[in-house]
């Protein structure tokens, strides 16, 4: 009977060893893959009784942890939450992480690779990983004077503004209104977090979507930018080109034709372009429109970034368009920022950055630096050209032309004193039954470009009449740009 | 069976002093975790470690004592190794208690009970010494085991003895107690199935018909033993107790391949197997979202719940594990019974799971070893089947918690929470003892037994 047994011996040994090499497979092989899970409470719970990194705007923290004496240990806080909530994001038990709380979570969590001598000195040290900072680029008086100047309009406007450095890309001020408190999605009381987050999510105006850069709008006389950026590189039109003003552009293909705001005419019928871009001309944008053609208007929006997402410090960044084919009407009315052209005031804030910076646009980024939990600085972010828009002639032509807007034209609300800004005013309809959107995107000071704006002012509870972009988002961006020269 | 030569069998040393210093190694590792759950949980090493501590001391001292009068010459590393499992089982048990009193202070706890059972199965394993002075003498309650085994298996059907927890109708309420007969229903079945076939193994094997190349045994052999078989398995089935039917059937191939030398009974019996888990996959939802759960676990549902928390814990675990009091094993349902591994997982990492695994091993080995040095055959099947069935339950059982196999409810030996288990396992290692201190022990100097010796033989002549 003992060979048997033996053979059983050796059975059952490859039992036992089919245990341990499982066991080292699921304690070892894929732990890692199993600890990522989202589903998984243990490394959630772990991750936040971590003391988590601080988000910092200018060494002031606007999201921090602090110990409190429950189950997690601390607590996220976030000061000035309102006006942060879009950066910063929340930090939810329940719901998870959104924007700098996520995108930069490992750092933050402190799981991040660079963060590897530190975690090994805590192993050794037997104390609990910490996280590191991370310090964003938002100038503090911009931001604020963006949230103010939202908020003047109403506690409901829906809007948005983003302020960007020209030069480098940083992003000195991003506001989104309506907005929320981070601060009731991230307490540790479950049910108040379920509440608060329905709350959220069932609000029509929609306060936890980042209006700057997670949604499209017609951008409206805006894009004449664009168009006019079209114009000069074609090397077809200069700034004293003329172009067909008047009241009305005959659409080819309907019975309609295209006309000016409020039915105005252009001050001749033959004009300048610097002076088209001045009173906003829709007959003469709409006519260079149909003689560019839309692949020529596309290829120009696509180098200022159109049909892109480069934004990589804040999540859902949405691609702003330019229609793929339209017939020629439909192509006129693109070229004034109509029919199906859509853009997020980031993007907008970036074809006026790049007119800025001599027609080179820089890539959008909103971390500064991350550090370790020791404050040394683990990485700085170095401002990265993201494209070649237009050259440095038509550059500062449109700087020219955009000057005269201010000057004399339709942005005369934008005048700071002392210094010469350039800007661009845009009304957009959308549809019959909703207010049209406000834009206005501005650079100063205008001969050496400090910060660039886009401000949207999408619904400000005002009659129809009083909505314009030199009347409403022009003060706002007149206030971000002396916000940031004061300092 | 190969004659023993008595030129070929070198005298076993008794090997006590070994036993006790082993002890005294497992009595370090029980106590120690015990107090290291009390310094992970509440950062101080728990005032009643000198009773706890003192209680198992008492306990093991005592096993040891029993064995050196009772079974001098049994193995020496099967009592520490049960010890050491016993009180590291303890230890997690009361880390989980303290966990869940943290929740609410009126959790049920188990640590005590649990303590309590081990006495009462410390007592059983000395009663089975002392009483069972000889392990052949079981031999004569062959059919009274199996009438017991079937007995003990229908008990949780009556109606007012039986109770269903968790899905499986396989506990009986006696007062405050419930108590699992299955786990004793083993024991008794190893020893029918032991006892039968040493009297009809050659049978079995010899007489019979041959068909498709396989020598099929006569009925009136085979016959007794199927049913007494098919009677367990069926009531397991009817029991819903995926995990016992799996180790009984088991066991039984393995008794009968190890009696009749014929591996073609492994080969009919893996063939039933397959077919016969494919039916009962067909048949039975709860196979079906047993399996389910097993290939697909993600996204984590009411079914897998449970083996993916306990996934979640051993990853957390890793290498080395969070240390004891330092992890969240109350997460993984039943981390105090049938997930215990993962906790261990969890909180003592790959390297507490590998020697746990290695901890059971060695008792399969000692079984195995014991068996192959048994003098009888009776003794020989009645070791194999006791060690096979410890190392298919722990292969069925942990293998279900790591996701080997899909999940069958069992108890882990000697770690789980659950008295029967407990007592039945000690049970289990007291009959271990038993046959292995009589296959150790020298041969008695019998007359003429020392026939080697020329010069002193006896010649008849007439």
């Amino acid at each position: 009977m003992n060979k048997p047994i033996r053979t059983m011996s050796i059975a059952c040994m490859a039992l036992f060893i089919a245990l341990l090499v499982n066991a080292t497979y699921l304690q070892y092989l894929q732990a890692d893959e199993l600890n990522s899970r989202n589903d998984n409470k243990r490394v959630r719970d772990a991750e936040f009784s971590r003391e988590r990194g601080a988000i910092l705007v200018h060494d002031i923290s606007v999201a921090e942890s602090v110990p409190v004496d429950d189950e997690f240990e601390y607590q996220r806080v976030y000061r000035s939450p309102l006006k942060y909530a879009h950066l910063t994001g929340y930090y939810s038990y329940t719901y998870g992480r959104n924007a700098v709380e996520l995108t930069q979570n490992d750092i933050l969590s402190g799981s991040d690779p660079r963060l590897f001598v530190n975690r090994v000195v805590d192993l050794f040290g037997n104390s609990q990983p910490e996280g590191g900072d991370v310090s964003l680029t938002i100038d503090p008086k911009a931001q604020s004077a963006a949230y103010d100047g939202l908020r003047d309009l109403g506690d409901n406007v829906e809007g948005s503004v983003v302020a960007l450095d020209p030069s480098t890309g940083a992003i000195l001020a991003m506001v989104s209104s309506p907005t929320y408190d981070p601060n009731k999605l991230s307490s540790h009381k479950l049910n108040a977090i379920q509440e608060a987050w329905e709350r959220q999510q069932g609000d029509p105006a929609r306060p936890m979507l980042n209006r700057g850069i997670q949604e499209v709008y017609p951008p409206g006389s805006t894009f004449k930018l664009v168009t006019a950026a079209a114009a000069l590189s074609s090397g077809q039109y200069n700034p004293g080109s003329t172009v067909p003003g008047g009241t009305r552009l005959d659409l080819p293909q309907t019975d309609t034709d295209l006309v000016n705001d409020s039915g105005g005419d252009c001050g001749g019928d033959k004009i300048s372009l610097t002076e088209a871009l001045a009173v906003s001309c829709n007959v003469s944008f709409g006519y260079l429109g149909m003689e560019l053609g839309a692949d020529t208007l596309r290829e120009q929006a696509e180098k200022f970034g159109f049909g892109e997402r480069y934004f990589e410090d804040l999540n859902g960044q949405v691609a702003s368009r330019f229609p793929e084919a339209p017939d020629e009407p439909q192509t006129a009315l693109s070229a004034i920022g109509q029919f199906d052209v859509a853009s997020t005031p980031l993007q907008m804030a970036m074809v006026t950055a790049g007119i800025a910076n001599g027609g080179s646009v820089m890539k959008p980024y909103l971390v500064d630096e991350v550090r370790s939990p020791d404050l040394d600085v683990l990485d700085k972010a170095s401002p990265e050209a993201f494209r070649e828009a237009v050259s440095s002639s038509v550059a500062s032509d449109l700087t020219q032309m955009m000057i005269e807007v201010v000057e004399r034209g339709t942005a005369t609300t934008a005048q700071i004193p002392g210094m010469k800004v350039a800007g661009k005013t845009g009304t957009a309809q959308s549809s019959p039954d909703r207010p049209p959107y406000a834009w206005f995107v501005s650079f100063a000071p205008a001969d050496d470009p400090q910060v660039a704006v886009a401000v949207l002012v999408e619904d400000a509870g005002v009659a129809r009449d009083a909505i314009s972009g030199s009347g409403l988002a022009a003060p706002i961006a007149k206030r971000v740009m002396e916000a940031v020269m004061s300092r | 069976m190969n004659a023993v030569n008595p030129l070929m069998s070198f005298v076993h040393r008794r090997r006590r002093g070994a036993e006790l210093f082993l002890l005294v190694l497992s009595l370090f590792v029980g106590v120690g975790a015990y107090a290291a759950v009390g310094l992970g949980v509440e950062g101080t090493i728990p005032a009643d470690i000198v009773g706890y501590g003192g209680w198992l001391t008492v306990l093991c001292v005592i096993c040891h004592i029993v064995v050196r009068i009772f079974a001098p010459y049994a193995d020496p590393v099967l009592l520490p190794i049960v010890a050491a499992l016993n009180g590291i089982g303890l230890a997690i048990i009361h880390r989980i208690d303290l966990a869940n009193l943290a929740n609410n202070e009126d959790a049920n706890t188990y640590a005590r009970d649990q303590l309590l059972w081990m006495t009462l199965g410390v007592i059983l394993f000395i009663a089975v010494l002392v009483i069972i002075r000889d392990h052949r003498r079981l031999q004569a309650f062959t059919y009274i085991s199996g009438f017991a085994a079937v007995f003990l298996l229908i008990l949780p059907l009556l109606p007012f003895l039986g109770t269903t927890i968790n899905g499986a109708r396989i506990w009986i309420n006696i007062g405050p107690f419930s108590f699992q007969p299955g786990e004793v229903a083993k024991v008794c079945l190893v020893i029918f199935f032991a006892g039968y076939l040493v009297l009809h193994r050659d049978a079995l094997a010899l007489a019979g018909r041959r068909f498709a190349g396989i020598d099929f045994p006569r009925g009136r052999d085979l016959g007794p033993i199927l049913a007494m078989w098919l009677v367990s398995l069926g009531v397991l089935v009817f029991q819903r107790d995926l995990g016992s039917s799996l180790l009984f059937f088991g066991l039984f191939l393995v008794m009968l391949y190890v009696a009749t030398e014929r591996p073609g009974w492994l080969v009919v019996g893996s063939a039933l197997f397959i077919a016969g888990s494919y039916v009962g996959f067909l048949l039975f939802s709860h196979v079906q979202s047993r399996v389910d759960s097993w290939i697909a676990p993600f996204p984590s549902d009411a079914g897998s719940y449970q083996i993916v928390q306990g996934m979640f814990g051993m990853a957390w675990g890793g290498l080395v594990g969070r240390g004891l009091g330092l992890g969240d094993p109350t997460l993984i349902p039943f981390s105090y019974s049938d997930f215990i591994v993962a906790a261990i997982g969890e909180e003592l990492g790959l390297t507490g799971v590998m020697a746990i695994i290695v901890l059971y091993g060695l008792i399969v080995e000692r079984g195995l070893r014991t068996a192959l040095v048994c003098r009888d055959a009776f003794g020989k099947l009645v070791a194999t089947g006791l060690a096979v069935v410890f190392a298919l339950q722990v292969f069925v059982v942990i293998g279900g918690v790591t996701k080997l196999i899909p999940l069958t409810g069992l108890t882990t030996p000697f770690m789980s929470y659950g008295g029967s288990s407990l007592v039945a396992n000690w049970a289990i290692i007291a009959l271990l003892l038993r046959i292995s201190d009589h296959a150790r022990r020298p041969l008695p100097e019998m007359p003429g037994s020392n026939d080697d010796d020329d010069a002193t033989q006896v010649v008849m002549l007439r």
